[in-house]
């Protein structure tokens, strides 16, 4: 099988007033189908950008990457992944139905078929009842739910999520984390996750990937040795925090403790 | 939600206009009134007999509260609506140039802001006039509009009514292109992960999201708009319609005739805006507005 995401010597540095900054540098991955993926890193790694590349945002400056073989913009156009931003984005005119409905709109499906997709993929993030509702009356973590189930829509197989849940307290991001595991196993779609919090990617992901700054770049690569089962208890064994260990590392070897701004 | 006893403080200040328009319609008419008694040969009038005198003029300087009042009872509830003495029908005539204005005006607001958003080269080309065109005196320039116009054989509705369209355009214009441009990058780049076109782009986001700017905009602009009509009936002279009426007023005199038609627009405004306020609740509430 082709890799989904294939990235050789990836770069991209913005040109501000300021003189250059190099936000990724010589960047090299695969993600495999089917794979959870998360980027660790502190704030400035290049983690957002890089997954902005993937999904067309931001054009890169130097390398190559494609995304299911195609460039990403070939990809967007082809509508091949689904994006799910730090901030819920809901449009607040609309209810959560009209929201979920709004891909679907653009993209061209008919009423019948919406209805069916929408209700599909409210019960997928637990949702069903709240489709009448606007944005404001639900909570920030139901708010971030309706936009995966947004992104969930139109079937992408591949979802890029970058830090969806940051903005949420750890007792509603321990509840979509584990949600989102019953979702990764119900869809077997593919995730590129961005985070900084070593728990959260350390319990998501089958891959991880530690990023350092100033030039973003990759440190290491860790394969999760983690069964695709994992309860929320799974965070206190030993294999856990050995991963969470290594990531650790991989975070100090890029010297991304240190102030160096 | 309405506070209980809201209406006491606009009670109040209702009252102490009033007194204020009383109390200055007694000073500014005063010498008018003893020099008519002089005339008629009363050298000495009491206080009493000057003040009774100030209330009850035929063309006093400022005609006093309950004079304009009778006369708006007359020519509003008194005539039939046909009739040229009913300030109905002339409100009717100055009111369907406005809407009439304020319809064309809009559109041209939106479409001029749609043309702004999307091209660079209209923005910096059309927004310089767009501006200079609201430095000039519409006072001059509507006569030359009607009399244009007239030459060219359009009369009666139609250059009031682009007089009012060249006033109300103008709010519309600058606010829908602040309310185009209020998507957040967000919300810009959902819109372009999904490889909408701008038109799905447009009617998707940007139209609902300049909803709020598009009320603002109309508030001022059916105001203008009816400034406008008032403006563009003027220099018909002896025609109908508000504007007219406030013309023939000061041809002769006729102070009372004037601050009754003075009313009947100001009256005529305050509903077009609460009407536009309306229509704003309702679209908002629909777009699941939380309630204040």
């Amino acid at each position: 099988m082709t890799a989904v995401v294939s990235a050789k010597g990836l770069g991209l540095t913005f040109r501000t007033n300021d003189g250059d900054v190099i936000a990724l540098s010589d960047v090299n991955l695969e993600i495999e189908p089917g794979e959870f993926v998360s980027f660790i890193g502190p704030s400035g790694c290049g983690k957002t950008t890089f997954l902005r590349v993937i999904a067309d945002l931001e054009q890169p400056t130097a390398g190559t990457i494609s995304v299911n073989g195609m460039t990403p913009e070939a990809a967007r156009k082809n509508r091949s992944y689904g994006y799910v931003f730090q901030a819920p984005a809901l449009f607040p005119w609309r209810t959560i139905e009209k929201n979920v409905a709004l891909p679907l709109e653009i993209m061209g499906h008919p009423e019948s078929e919406r209805r069916a997709r929408i209700a599909r993929v409210m019960e997928l993030v637990n949702l069903t009842g709240f489709e009448r509702k606007f944005p404001w009356q639900l909570s920030g973590g139901m708010q971030q739910r309706a936009s995966i189930a947004r992104a969930l829509a139109f079937d992408a197989d591949l979802l890029l999520m970058d830090e969806p849940f940051g903005a949420l307290d750890e007792i509603v991001r321990d509840h979509l984390n584990s949600e989102l595991l019953k979702l990764f196993a119900a869809t077997k779609k593919t995730i590129a996750f961005v985070t900084h919090s070593i728990p959260e990617a350390v319990y998501l992901s089958t891959k991880i990937v530690v990023m350092s700054p100033r030039p973003g770049r990759v440190t290491d690569i860790i394969q999760s040795t983690l069964p695709a089962e994992r309860p929320l208890d799974i965070r206190e064994t030993p294999e856990f925090l050995a991963i969470a260990h290594r990531v650790r590392e991989g975070l100090r070897a890029g010297h991304s403790y240190e102030e160096t701004a | 939600m309405k506070q209980p006893g809201s209406a006491v403080p606009i009670l109040i200040m209702l009252l102490a206009l009033v007194v204020i328009w009383y109390v200055a319609a007694v000073l500014l008419n005063w010498s008018g009134v003893t020099d008519a008694m002089k005339l008629a040969g009363n050298a000495n009038p009491t206080f009493g007999d000057i003040l009774s005198g100030t209330m009850g003029q035929d063309k006093p300087l400022l005609p006093a509260p309950h004079q304009v009042a009778i006369e708006l009872w007359n020519t509003v509830f008194s005539q039939s609506v046909t009739s040229k003495r009913s300030l109905i029908y002339h409100a009717w005539i100055t009111l369907s140039a406005t809407l009439l204005g304020f319809a064309f005006g809009t559109a041209l607001g939106i479409g001029l802001a749609i043309l702004i958003i999307h091209n660079r080269a209209s923005d910096r080309s059309m927004m310089p006039w767009i501006i200079a065109s609201q430095t000039v005196p519409i006072l001059a320039i509507a006569p030359m509009i009607i009399v244009v116009l007239n030459a060219i054989g359009i009369a009666g509705l139609i250059p009031k009514a682009l007089i009012s369209t060249y006033l109300s355009f103008f709010p519309v214009v600058v606010g829908m292109v602040k309310g185009f441009r209020s998507p957040e990058m967000i919300q810009l780049d959902l819109m372009h992960t999904y490889n909408a076109s701008k038109l799905k782009t447009f009617f998707k986001l940007r139209w609902p999201i300049a909803m709020p700017y598009l009320f603002a905009s109309m508030k001022v602009g059916i105001a203008a708009s009816l400034v406008g009509a008032i403006v563009g009936e003027l220099p018909a002279g002896g025609g109908n319609g508000l504007g007219a009426r406030l013309l023939a007023g000061s041809y002769y005199g006729q102070t009372i005739q004037i601050w009754s038609s003075l009313f009947v627009a100001a009256i005529l405004a305050g509903a077009l805006v609460v009407i536009v306020g309306i229509v704003e609740r309702l679209v908002v509430a629909r777009m699941g507005a939380r309630p204040a």
